[in-house]
């Protein structure tokens, strides 16, 4: 059996599988249950200056039946004494040594993060999450991502914090800045022995459009808040796939964003990911998740003949290329299985108006659309809007072109394919 | 391994009721649960299958830990999954009845997951480390199984005897066709089994080939297991002419071997119950052209399920209510069964006397009970022909537990399953409590 056991930035668990920072890991009774539903690791709510909370505080995007394909928040840090919260992470760790509890921080001055390492440190804490993300309420008051968008003020508290603590330091990033990668290696040069991505993307959940008024609302007004759920997961790939293939950024990576399943986090862990943090889920289910995350993972890697996440992390960063190095010669065309198809002609109507004009008309009386394949660029369109699984599958075509990427193209005049549906 | 069975059986040509899904199909229907929390489908199982669990599994490709999530409550899930009446169980207690929306399917999906660990011939289960115990269980049927299942992973020694040449007890030898066939039962018996150290004499009579008192002596403690005996008959005259059969034996018959229905044109099954139901819905698929219910009761008090009978009706059976046969009559073969209606108070209405023609009659109102078998042990106690047993399963006799039919007095595998795996648990705790050597 593959050995889930789990290291980011020297901070040990069981599994990979981390409940982030948020309402899951507000208190130690939860995060105790947590652990006893599996979970390897937890990252406590946010310590600080306990704030007080409005009410409403989430919002959801509902798409076609399916709830909650995105999930925003208003809420702020914890709201629970600092003394109450250090008993229990005491208590948390006398009861689970071997699970991974980080406790994530977010204060202001100098002597404020001083003093609250020190505190959260003795309670037994096994690593620091320094909160430079959360973009909503604790930004208006300097904190928050208000330093995570400014990488002079990132290194600088970083450094701060990497010169007080002796447990290792992740830095939590924002996605809301153009590029990640400057903010983390201000973390990396601020002395941070890890990094955590994605925090929650700025975000207006929708409008109550008979109300005429913003969501989630709080009496007569809102706020923007924190975008996450499975819809941020793409966001939250491309920043941890974009630090993974940096040569100058070496820190571990806790993976987050819209993790649900074994399926996600495994590619989270395949860009770069020494472990995943999971929120929305839990939120929307239960600790109950993770049992599946678990069998899931080892199930795959044991499919794999994988011994240790480490022959998993990072596996399918060699293939994040530049553009103008993919192969312009390659060539796909769709078939459709004529015993799968059941008529909807989704196909034809997407490749009529969203895309190449080349699926025609079932004919013959037959109920299935025609593909000209001598027109069809391959896009993959078709196949993405068809319901059947495996009706659709996108076919290699040999056409005789030696491989030759836009850059070669440029650079020495290799030659192209002719393009297809260019009437 | 199972005892084999002949492949050529009256069963074989029947197919199933409910189709299997495909991957696909089992995939969109797992992404439609809700994966309730303290999910009603969980609670209305004998076995307390954790459902939303094994079906959050089957959306994540995980169909290897969903059937892991099954077997670990219930290691007769494949079976289970085909011939529960989830209508009544999981799936009537599906929150989406109250939405106006279709139930989960889960029965399909629970034979997806378990067919497909089958396929992949995925083992989930090994024996604990040896005790030193043995326990004899008495009746290789579902209730057996699971509770030897269980002890074998608590590391004790297993002995099951059947007196029958097959095990898999009702799993093999009553349940209709058009839900599981005998060889997809032994198929499981031999999976059970594969757990090492489950020993399964068949062709063995507790209180004939082998004393109550001998197999006492050797164990350390009894699993009675056993189920209900020979199809009650009604006693009336006439009733031993051929063509007059219990239904029980009828379908024993039809699933280990072949039935010789050529002839027979008009078919009676009289009783009202489930087995009942399995015998007009089986003689429709066995080719018999017109297959009547006689029922002494109405439509609305009959004890058999409402979707086993709104089946049946759409398969073309028809039901004469309110009615009993008083005689049979005919030659070298039954011909006609002489009826009377009864009244609302079950009292024959004057004058009501009446022939339906019938050249083949099932007598499915009840089977006898074995309880008494057992009484010979002191302290067994027999209640309604069934062998009393406290809630862990434990009879007034110490070391000897009891589940399944012939404790309940005849209710689904399901149960047996469950009663069998709590008396497992019992049966653990009484030969760790003391030194009952």
């Amino acid at each position: 059996m593959p050995d889930l056991t789990a290291n980011c930035a020297g901070i040990t668990s069981p599994n990979p599988f981390w409940l982030a920072s948020a309402p899951p890991t507000n208190s130690g009774d939860q995060i105790m249950r947590a652990f006893d539903h599996g979970w390897g690791g937890a990252v406590w709510k946010t310590l600080g200056v306990p704030i007080q909370n409005v009410s409403s505080r989430f919002g959801a995007v509902h798409y076609k039946g399916t709830r909650a394909i995105g999930f925003n928040n208003i809420e702020l840090i914890t709201d629970r004494s600092l003394e109450v919260n250090l008993k229990e992470i005491r208590e948390v760790k006398r009861r689970y040594p071997e699970h991974a509890v980080v406790v994530s921080l977010m204060v202001e001055s100098r002597e404020e993060w001083r003093d609250i390492v020190k505190r959260v440190e003795d309670a037994g804490a096994d690593g620091l999450e320094l909160n430079f993300g959360c973009p909503h309420g604790m930004c208006e008051r300097g904190m928050g991502s208000a330093v995570g968008q400014e990488p002079s003020v990132n290194e600088r508290i970083t450094s701060w914090v990497a010169a007080d603590a002796t447990v290792p330091v992740l830095v939590k990033l924002t996605p809301n800045v153009d590029d990640i990668l400057p903010h983390a290696l201000a973390a990396q040069r601020g002395g941070a022995a890890g990094v955590s991505l994605i925090n929650t993307i700025k975000s207006i959940i929708g409008v109550d459009v008979d109300r005429m008024v913003i969501e989630p609302r709080v009496g007569s007004l809102s706020s923007h808040g924190g975008y996450c759920g499975p819809a941020v997961k793409p966001i939250a790939l491309h920043m941890v796939a974009a630090l993974g293939r940096d040569p100058g950024f070496t820190l571990p990576v806790s993976g987050i964003g819209g993790i649900s399943n074994w399926r996600d986090a495994v590619e989270f862990l395949l860009l770069g990911a020494s472990t995943v943090q999971v929120c929305t889920e839990v939120m929307l289910h239960g600790y109950r998740v993770v049992e599946d995350m678990i069998e899931g993972l080892t199930s795959y890697m044991r499919d794999k003949g994988m011994n240790t996440l480490g022959d998993l992390t990072g596996r399918a960063l060699p293939s994040f290329s530049e553009w103008g190095d993919l192969d312009l010669n390659y060539e796909t065309v769709a078939r459709i299985d004529p015993a799968l198809c059941i008529g909807c002609n989704n196909c034809m109507v997407a490749c009529e108006d969203g895309a190449h004009q080349c699926i025609h008309p079932p004919r013959n009386g037959t109920h299935v659309p025609v593909i000209d394949e001598p027109e069809c660029v391959g896009c993959n369109l078709c196949q993405i809007v068809c319901p059947v699984p495996d009706c659709i599958s996108m076919v290699e075509v040999d056409n005789g072109f030696a491989p030759a990427t836009w850059n070669e193209h440029v650079a020495g005049g290799a030659p192209l394919r002719p393009k297809k549906a260019v009437h | 391994m199972a005892t084999p069975i002949p492949s050529d059986r009256s069963e074989g040509p029947i197919g199933d009721f409910k189709a299997p899904y495909t991957p696909a199909q089992a995939m969109a229907e797992a992404n439609r649960c809700l994966y309730c929390a303290d999910a009603p489908c969980v609670t209305a199982c004998p076995t307390h299958i954790d459902i939303p669990q094994f079906i959050r599994k089957i959306t994540t490709g995980n169909v290897e830990g969903s059937a892991r999530t099954i077997f670990e409550a219930n290691i007769l899930g494949m079976s289970c999954a085909r011939v529960c009446p989830v209508e009544v169980l999981c799936v009537g207690a599906c929150v989406y009845n109250h939405m106006g929306r279709p139930p989960i399917q889960i029965g399909k999906l629970q034979r997806h997951s378990t067919d497909v660990a089958f396929e992949k011939g995925w083992r989930y289960f090994s024996a604990g480390p040896d005790t030193g115990r043995s326990v004899g269980l008495v009746g290789a049927g579902p209730a057996s199984l699971a509770c030897a299942h269980e002890l074998r992973r608590l590391g004790h020694a297993c002995t099951i005897y059947e007196r029958k040449p097959v095990a898999g007890g009702l799993n093999t030898t009553g349940v209709a066709p058009y839900k599981m066939k005998a060889d997809r039962s032994l198929v499981e018996v031999d999976w059970v089994l594969a757990i090492g150290g489950i020993e399964v004499k068949t062709g063995v009579a507790i209180g004939t080939d082998l004393s109550w008192s001998d197999l006492e002596a050797r164990h350390d403690a009894l699993f009675l297991g056993f189920g209900l005996g020979p199809d009650r008959l009604m006693g009336v005259p006439g009733e031993k002419l051929p063509g007059i059969e219990g239904a029980v034996d009828f379908i024993e018959r039809m699933k280990l071997g072949t039935v010789d229905l050529a002839g027979v044109r008009r078919a009676l099954v009289v009783g009202g119950g489930n087995t009942a139901l399995d015998g007009v819905r089986e003689l429709v698929r066995l080719g018999v052209p017109e297959v009547s219910l006689v029922y002494r009761g109405s439509e609305p008090v009959m004890p058999g399920y409402d979707h086993e009978w709104d089946a049946a009706k759409i398969e073309g059976v028809r039901a004469y209510w309110r009615t009993v046969p008083v005689a049979y009559e005919g030659g070298a073969r039954v011909e006609r069964a002489r009826c009377v209606h009864l009244d609302e108070g079950k009292r024959p209405v004057a004058g009501s006397e009446h022939g339906l023609p019938a050249d083949l009659v099932l007598v499915a109102i009840g089977q006898s009970t074995l309880g008494t078998l057992a009484a010979e042990l002191p302290g067994i106690e027999v209640e309604a022909g069934c062998v009393r047993r406290d809630e862990n399963g434990a009879t007034g006799r110490p070391g000897v537990f009891a589940g399944g039919d012939g404790a309940n007095g005849g209710r689904e595998v399901v149960n047996a399953v469950a009663e069998g795996k709590i008396a497992a648990g019992a049966i653990h705790r009484w030969l760790e409590s003391a030194d009952h050597s």
